[in-house]
């Protein structure tokens, strides 16, 4: 019985939408993996997904678990990578939450979530830099949301309270 | 009708609240413009004007008790003004958040967090949220260093690295503080920083 029930346990983990999007901490050979592994970037590393050149919008969303209003907003764009995967469209969120936290907030919160999107954290201190790298429109404050395919960027300091203002801004990219 | 004309009255008045309240980042007062006087309650209860300081400058914080980016920070604003007052140059902090959304920001939450860390410096509630606007503060942390003629000197971060004190490089207060009691331009005179959005109603 016991035997049984670990089975259950092991299938539903390795077959859950979340471990989909992110590389495991270890993973050869089927094991059982310990714990997700989140990409931990410093800017120079994020800036590629930032910067993507192809027919693709991407919706990137500056978020942290510790920003009440981001933990608000969040399901709208989880709404996005799950309600509309006949769009080219791709949810990238990318957490500003701190360092030691990660392992204690933010992988159980992706855990408890259920999130389908990308998650990759970014830590980098010289934010004077990368803030205005992003978007000289943009001020430091969470939440924040770049959207952009090929060269056609927008930046949206603010908070999203409905599904459909967060859809108003997406809806100019898709058909295109 | 008159329910028609009711329910367009308040939908209007939404529509203007929520223009109002995604304030784009840069309005408010530019680097050299001179701030108008302003007058907020100090969480001892007694009203505070700012000119009535009389400092050689004043280092404005916008913070609050509940954004982690502020809380990280509690102990080197307090080192600033431990710093600084002396030489003129006294913090004085502003919560510029509306506790009906965080109810952590309330005055009797700032004043319990004041006694618990000993803050030495006065420690304002913008409890009608006039005065942020002016500034177009955006987050908490968010810093406005103002001098005695009271212009805009500087706007911006504490220092280079919020989450570890140890690896701060540059303290762009206190290089600001010293390039403008010295005479000179601070440079850089705006910095940007991650921050905790400031809570207003939609």
């Amino acid at each position: 019985m016991t035997l049984v029930l670990l089975f259950i346990q092991f299938f539903s983990f390795a077959m859950s939408p979340l471990n989909a999007g992110h590389a495991f901490a270890c993973g050869e050979g089927g094991e059982m993996p310990d714990t997700m592994a989140i990409p931990v970037l410093d800017y120079a590393r994020l800036k590629p997904y930032l910067t993507k050149t192809n027919d693709t919008t991407y919706i990137v969303n500056f978020w942290a678990t510790w920003c009440a209003p981001c933990v608000k907003e969040l399901p709208y764009f989880e709404a996005l990578t799950t309600e509309m995967k006949d769009e080219k469209l791709k949810v990238l969120l990318v957490s500003l939450d701190f360092k030691k936290q990660i392992e204690s907030k933010l992988i159980p919160f992706i855990e408890k979530h259920h999130l389908e999107s990308e998650v990759v954290v970014l830590y980098d201190s010289d934010s004077n830099f990368w803030i205005n790298d992003i978007s000289p429109e943009w001020s430091g404050a969470l939440p924040a949301t770049l959207v952009y395919r090929n060269q056609d960027r927008a930046f949206h300091e603010r908070v999203f309270h409905t599904q459909e203002e967060l859809n108003d801004i997406i809806q100019p990219y898709l058909n295109l | 009708m008159k329910k028609l004309i009711g329910f367009s009255a308040f939908a209007l008045l939404t529509m203007t609240l929520l223009v109002s309240a995604t304030r784009p980042f840069g309005e408010g007062y530019k680097i050299g413009d001179k701030i108008e006087d302003f007058t907020l309650k100090n969480i001892d209860g007694k009203m505070v004007t700012l000119s009535d300081y009389n400092a050689e400058g004043y280092i404005i914080i916008f913070t609050c008790n509940t954004c982690p980016y502020a809380v990280m920070y509690e102990d080197r604003i307090i080192e600033l003004h431990n710093k600084y007052a002396d030489k003129g140059w006294p913090v004085v902090a502003i919560n510029p958040n509306d506790p009906s959304i965080k109810s952590g920001d309330s005055f009797e939450a700032m004043q319990v967090r004041a006694k618990e860390k000993g803050f030495p410096f006065d420690y304002l509630f913008d409890e009608d949220q006039a005065v942020y606007p002016k500034f177009g503060a955006t987050r908490t942390p968010h810093v406005f260093l103002v001098d005695k003629n009271m212009i805009l000197r500087y706007i911006g971060a504490i220092d280079n690295n919020a989450q570890d004190p140890e690896s701060v490089t540059t303290r762009y207060v206190e290089d600001a503080i010293e390039a403008i009691r010295s005479g000179a331009q601070p440079d850089p005179d705006m910095t940007k920083a991650i921050g905790c959005t400031i809570k207003a109603k939609a």
